[in-house]
């Protein structure tokens, strides 16, 4: 039942795209969009793995959700069978670390966080390198058009070594919500430096009223991206690529953790420390925050009425220029081919449709996260399809183009950030930020030093 | 003696060949419990001298990982929080549990209707009642502190607080368990003799000197039962933990069960997260050695 729903919902979505799509191409806007329709008929043969059946594991997600929503269309487009897993963030991980570990996948298509799992999977070589893929004419549709996708989006996709071990499929960097109507009640204009968010936060904050300057996570582990957006900006870095040694408790390091600590503890709500995303949504959804720094795929519930109660009031901001850098700390997806597959043909058609460009202009078109494809942003400054505000898609575009890995590429990225967001979250309940990064990157080092060697 | 020769030995051959065939019929159950007991459990003791990630070789490293557990601060920790936890939530739900068995076996209008009503916790699913608490525990949108607002007090942080984090945490444990206690101890309530009360209030004991000189003594041997089982729930707690807090804030509500989590399905460190298993093994077994010799004795006064 809930399938032929999904369905229902997806028909008329689906022509008026194309129809969109279409139209942007005979404008000559975007070259080789409408892609879908045309490519049926071009000389490429998507029908050549006809009757397969291939396994694609995806975790629960708005990107999931599109895709997993339009798998009817890559079925009758290739005559190729998906069956697919969609299973919570965490959960997914965790089985997809164990079947690849264990030589064996059930899957044939894998969705992965490159911020989490990139480095693991590299090392690994878990994933196959679609490079030979990608030059053999006979399986590549000639409209892939590869360098349509953003350099940032491919930065995450290729590892040390060269290898290319999967398509991204979206990025997501990290932007300031901002209450307009707090803003303008008071004065205040939208933070050009580090230094005028605090002062912002400090004017904004009312407790009075129950209203925060300033929120972002403060739960450890989840935490730490809102901190490396400033570690970024202060000119600070993650692992020393000379050395191997962390800077996590350098001058820049202190100093982005001083401003994370200023902003949470003192202008932050109450029991900040326990926030992931979700509370801190719900608090500025409320309007009870006058900035919110997170992912910038919050779009859709901020301008829901059902949800929302500050539709039409909400400012997105780029993260501002620090001391020494505009950076914004980014998170990406993207998808790839197990290599313990046995149908790498397939699958490799469908990692072509699931990043080709229509796919990427749904996403935008739904809020779900921000694309990796340059022409998805040039369809959507013509389009008059996208709900989401214009100001959003701005944000976005400069936010991408000044974005930068918001975690190291490393093995054990979840045992840094469970070290460096158990300090960050003790900085916020009044421990000294210098002694407790110190203690963090003490307790760190070991572990990064051996999972190098490893 | 040759008489009673004689006819022994055939009969000791039967006997011999009856204790064959019944081997045979006790070996299905030593599969079972060898495949799904002792194995796991050695092949625990092996990877727990390995040092082991998963994705990369397994290096065996004798007891190292023993060494580093017992030095590290954060596992320490951990093992402080579980005491803290378990202490309170096996003591307060003992004695809220003792003090409304007493009541409920009273007559009095409703009182079944009551019971039932009292026992009604218990049936919730433990992540379910976890997820309410996280609301309720919510300091700007939580019921919680609105109650405390209604009687003039100030918010509380609850669960956000480091050190109110545990007690709040043993409440949830404390509302959910409680009847389980009130139903063990109210069995034993029922069970008691009527004649001692009799000639106690003869002699004109108070009510007081009735419970401490009569009823506790008679129902100790069920109090301890009731103990034994709050204690194997409340160190074996996870569910409640991790959904609520998830240890936090930082470290404050790490317990030994969120930490070995964290050591196996987060950072995938396979020896590390057996040797805290055994060494968590090591604690239940004390507690249970402890809590049996308890109750030895209490079976002799």
């Amino acid at each position: 039942m809930a399938d032929r729903d999904d369905h229902n919902e997806s028909g008329p979505q689906r022509r008026r795209l194309l129809q969109a799509g279409l139209g942007a191409a005979a404008l000559g806007v975007i070259p080789g969009a409408g892609q879908l329709a045309a490519s049926a008929q071009a000389a490429f043969d998507w029908k050549r793995f006809k009757g397969e059946k291939i396994e694609v594991f995806l975790n629960k997600s708005p990107r999931g959700d599109l895709l997993t929503r339009f798998h009817k269309e890559f079925e009758d487009m290739t005559g190729i069978g998906v069956g697919s897993e969609m299973i919570p963030e965490q959960q997914q991980r965790q089985k997809a670390v164990i079947e690849f570990n264990s030589g064996n996948t059930s899957f044939d298509v894998i969705a992965l966080s490159y911020h989490v799992q990139k480095r693991m999977f590299g090392k690994n070589k878990w994933m196959e390198d679609v490079r030979p893929l990608m030059a053999d004419k006979s399986i590549t549709d000639p409209n892939l058009d590869f360098a349509d996708f953003s350099k940032g989006g491919m930065a995450w996709a290729t590892q040390p070594d060269g290898r290319i071990d999967s398509l991204p499929f979206n990025i997501d960097p990290w932007v300031i919500y901002y209450n307009k109507e707090l803003f303008d009640a008071k004065g205040v204009a939208y933070p050009k430096s580090f230094a005028e968010i605090i002062d912002a936060a400090a004017k904004l904050n009312d407790p009075a009223k129950g209203i925060s300057g300033f929120v972002a996570r403060g739960l450890k582990n989840a935490n730490v991206p809102a901190w490396t957006s400033f570690l970024l900006g202060c000119g600070g870095g993650f692992v020393d690529a000379t050395n191997g040694r962390l800077m996590t408790d350098n001058a820049a390091a202190v100093e982005s953790a001083k401003i994370y600590q200023t902003l949470l503890s003192k202008y932050g709500p109450q029991g900040v420390a326990g926030y992931n995303w979700n509370e801190a949504q719900s608090l500025f959804l409320q309007g009870k925050a006058a900035m919110w720094l997170d992912g910038i795929g919050f779009a859709q519930p901020l301008e829901d009425p059902a949800k929302s109660r500050i539709v039409g009031k909400v400012g997105y901001g780029v993260m501002p220029p620090g001391p020494k850098a505009q950076v914004s700390a980014m998170f990406g997806d993207g998808e790839g081919i197990s290599s313990f597959s046995k149908k790498k043909g397939p699958s490799w058609l469908y990692l072509q449709w699931a990043s080709n460009k229509a796919n990427q202009f749904r996403m935008l078109q739904a809020a779900a996260g921000a694309p990796v494809r340059n022409s998805a942003y040039i369809a959507a400054q013509t389009s008059t399809d996208i709900k989401a505000p214009r100001q959003w898609i701005e944000c976005m575009l400069t936010s991408a183009r000044i974005a930068q890995p918001g975690l190291p590429i490393i093995v054990p990225v979840t045992e840094f950030r469970d070290i460096f967001g158990i300090a960050l979250t003790n900085m916020i309940n009044g421990a000294d930020a210098a002694t407790e990064l110190r203690k963090a990157t003490a307790e760190f080092q070991p572990i990064l030093d051996k999972s190098e060697k490893a | 003696m040759s008489m009673t020769v004689t006819p022994a030995a055939p009969r000791a051959g039967f006997l011999a060949r009856r204790r064959r065939s019944y081997r045979l019929f006790i070996a299905p159950a030593l599969v079972v419990i060898g495949a799904v007991i002792v194995f796991p459990w050695l092949f625990t003791l092996w990877m727990s001298v390995f040092d082991w990630k998963i994705g990369s070789a397994a290096h065996f490293v004798g007891l190292e990982n023993y060494e580093t557990l017992l030095v590290n601060r954060r596992f320490i920790e951990a093992v402080v929080h579980t005491f803290y936890f378990t202490a309170l939530a096996v003591v307060v739900p003992l004695l809220l549990g003792t003090a409304a068995a007493m009541i409920f076996h009273r007559e009095f209008p409703f009182r079944g209707v009551l019971r039932g009503v009292f026992i009604m916790p218990m049936m919730a699913t433990p992540v379910a009642v976890a997820l309410v608490w996280t609301m309720m525990f919510h300091p700007q949108q939580g019921v919680l502190n609105y109650l405390l607002s209604l009687v003039g007090l100030p918010p509380s942080l609850w669960v956000y607080s480091p050190t109110l984090v545990i007690p709040s945490l043993v409440m949830v444990e404390v509302w959910h368990w409680t009847p389980l206690v009130m139903l063990i101890v109210l069995g034993g309530l029922a069970a008691l003799p009527t004649e001692p009360y009799e000639s106690a209030r003869l002699d004109g004991a108070t009510e007081w000197q009735l419970f401490r000189f009569i009823t506790l003594p008679l129902v100790a041997p069920f109090l301890v039962v009731a103990a034994v089982i709050r204690t194997i729930d409340a160190l074996k707690t996870f569910d409640t933990i991790y959904v609520i807090t998830g240890g936090g804030p930082g470290t404050a509500s790490e317990t030994i069960n969120l930490y070995l989590y964290l050591q196996a399905f987060a950072f995938y460190n396979i020896g590390t997260a057996s040797a805290v298993v055994v060494v968590f093994f090591v604690i239940v077994l004390a507690l249970a050695l402890l809590l049996l010799h308890v109750r030895e004795k209490t079976k002799w006064s």
